[in-house]
């Protein structure tokens, strides 16, 4: 599961890896004409769109890539870098930057771009772009109130509109579209060409066909959490979905046995307050969310363990098992009856009165030596809390 | 010999997305390029006046986010690094390597000077209160579809094209 920093690829290696992309950066810009500031603010004055283009094109792809990504399980969104938002602060830096752009004929990325081929405005809007950082230093104290001000944490666009992920991408992807065929328009308009900005010919055809594709993408990959939690609410889907279920005496036994029954993992989806008054041994404090997570659900991936899900009612462990097992984890098991069911058959067992057949003397015989005998292991097992995350979130942004 | 032609936009915007999405699914992070003009700064005051910087709020965050260790040591520095590499590497094979001077057609040498020096000026500044640029904010931002990052981006746009009729003689 991405990123593959820190655990897979070290910090150190990640500086080699960003010399490479670095590179690949460059080659792309510099290719599509990103060094050129005649080219760049073309944008701005209508006569050349390439900006917009490769601009939104990147955006649209990248957007639907983490989608993607996302939605097979192969990212971890909890870990990626997410920029934050202050709102008048990146209003008015936009606003700053915007004018920096027509004045200066460059951004940042494109002025190294542009010097690396000699460009002496590049060179010259580097330095300014340096002494501008100073200023910024320098007048910090100034600044601070604003660029602190409206702090919302790290919330997504969609998220903020209330609107589901797929939506939103949809949306941003014939916005796209749009734009693009609109500066088609207007290109040729300020350029005074005859020609049909978009015509019928296979190239046009083709970016149309692709831009619908992925517009139409934008609902193939749903947000993994929302579509599966929405999923498990359809009481009649999960009633019918096959899952394994442990009989309570055949859990008692496991946990009575610990010798021949280590294999034992329980994942305890009740809240931590509950889990911190009475935990089970052999058991770990698990969330909806871990689920979702690139390090806890390494637990749950673990083989030739017995896993069980344990919840107050057997439905809450039937969600979560469905869950579990749409998310493509094998061999998960439920406790039947739930804790309370178990509580009630073991832990507060009332023998049978008058036990007639040899069957009801057995069960009346275990279960009494699992209620003498559990509530000491109970004792003795120190609640762990919540699964323990190691990774934080990457610090990125500039 | 003759420049190479330019790529097909929506090719080179396909390349620029796949290489975001691989950026963010190695190391959980976007592009930049503003941040790296940061590292050198912050560098630089902390060597010429490292009593000065010790005592300011700005330089004391930066190492307080980025932790110890020279800012140079840092992703997005190597990042723009390998930039200066690849774009001298893509202009040597399509024969863009020559030292110029790009300007609009009814505008001096010396105005272009001035305004990309103020255009740089007021990018240091903005991208510091946009935390990002066109890169870090606005791309990185649109790709994890980030509330700031696409606020960034439409600002950016929209000041822009506000302010482009103002200085619509630099340009065309």
């Amino acid at each position: 599961m991405g990123p593959l920093v820190p655990d897979i690829i070290s910090n150190n290696l990640n500086l080699i890896v960003a010399l490479v992309i670095g590179i690949l950066f460059g080659v792309i810009l510099e290719q599509a004409g990103f060094s050129s500031s005649k080219k760049l603010v073309g944008l701005f004055y209508g006569y050349d769109f390439t900006v917009l283009r490769v601009f939104f094109t990147a955006g649209i792809v990248a957007m639907i890539g983490v989608m993607a990504l996302a939605h097979y399980g192969l990212l971890d969104i909890n870990l990626i870098y997410i920029n934050p938002t202050f709102i008048w602060s990146a209003v008015i830096g936009g606003f700053i930057m915007g004018l920096g752009f027509v004045v200066g004929g460059f951004c940042p990325g494109t002025s190294v771009c542009a010097a690396a081929i000699g460009k002496i405005d590049a060179l010259v809007f580097i330095g300014g772009a340096f002494l501008g950082v100073i200023v910024f230093a320098e007048g910090y104290p100034l600044f601070e109130p604003l660029y602190m001000a409206a702090n919302l944490g790290i919330p997504t666009f969609y998220q903020i509109l209330g609107i589901p992920q797929s939506i939103f991408a949809f949306t941003m992807v014939v916005f796209a579209l749009f734009a693009f065929w609109v500066a088609s328009i207007v290109e040729n308009k300020v350029n005074h060409i005859e020609r049909a900005p978009i015509r019928l010919t296979p190239y046009y055809l083709g970016i149309a066909a692709i831009g619908i594709l992925m517009a139409a993408s934008a609902f193939t990959f749903p947000e993994r959490k929302a579509e599966l939690t929405q999923l498990v609410e359809d009481t009649n889907f999960v009633q019918s979905y096959q899952v394994n279920t442990i009989s309570t005496d055949e859990f008692a036994l496991c946990l009575l046995k610990t010798r021949e029954c280590d294999k034992l993992q329980i994942f305890d989806f009740r809240s931590e307050e509950n889990y911190k008054k009475m935990s089970l041994p052999r058991s770990i404090l698990f969330s909806l969310e871990n689920m979702f997570e690139k390090e806890p659900n390494l637990l749950l991936n673990l083989k030739h363990k017995l896993k069980v899900f344990i919840a107050d009612d057997e439905w809450t462990e039937r969600k979560m098992a469905i869950i579990a097992t749409e998310l493509g984890y094998k061999k998960i098991n439920i406790l039947k009856g739930g804790l309370d069911g178990f509580k009630e058959q073991i832990l507060n067992f009332k023998p049978i009165e008058n036990p007639k057949t040899t069957d009801e003397i057995d069960t009346n015989r275990f279960r009494s030596e699992a209620k003498r005998i559990i509530p000491v292991l109970i004792q003795n097992h120190k609640p762990t809390g919540p699964v323990e995350r190691k990774l934080k979130r990457v610090i990125g942004g500039c | 010999m003759e420049e190479t032609k330019y790529m097909n936009p929506y090719l080179a915007g396909v390349a620029l997305g796949l290489l975001l999405l691989i950026t963010i699914y190695i190391t959980g992070r976007g592009l930049g390029a503003s941040g790296a003009f940061k590292s050198y700064a912050v560098t630089v005051v902390e060597t010429v006046a490292p009593s000065h910087a010790a005592a300011s709020k700005f330089y004391e965050d930066y190492s307080k986010d980025h932790g110890s260790g020279s800012p140079l040591m840092n992703w997005l520095v190597f990042e723009v690094t390998g930039v200066l590499i690849g774009a001298f590497l893509s202009g040597l094979v399509a024969n863009r390597l020559n030292f110029k001077l790009e300007k609009g057609p009814h505008t001096t040498a010396k105005i272009r000077i001035a305004g990309a020096l103020a255009g740089g000026l007021l990018w240091g500044i903005g991208s510091q209160f946009g935390r990002g640029c066109t890169s870090g904010a606005a791309l990185s931002g649109m790709a994890v579809m980030s509330f700031g990052g696409i606020i960034t981006m439409f600002a950016i746009f929209a000041g822009a094209y506000a302010f482009a009729y103002f200085f619509r003689k630099l340009w065309i």
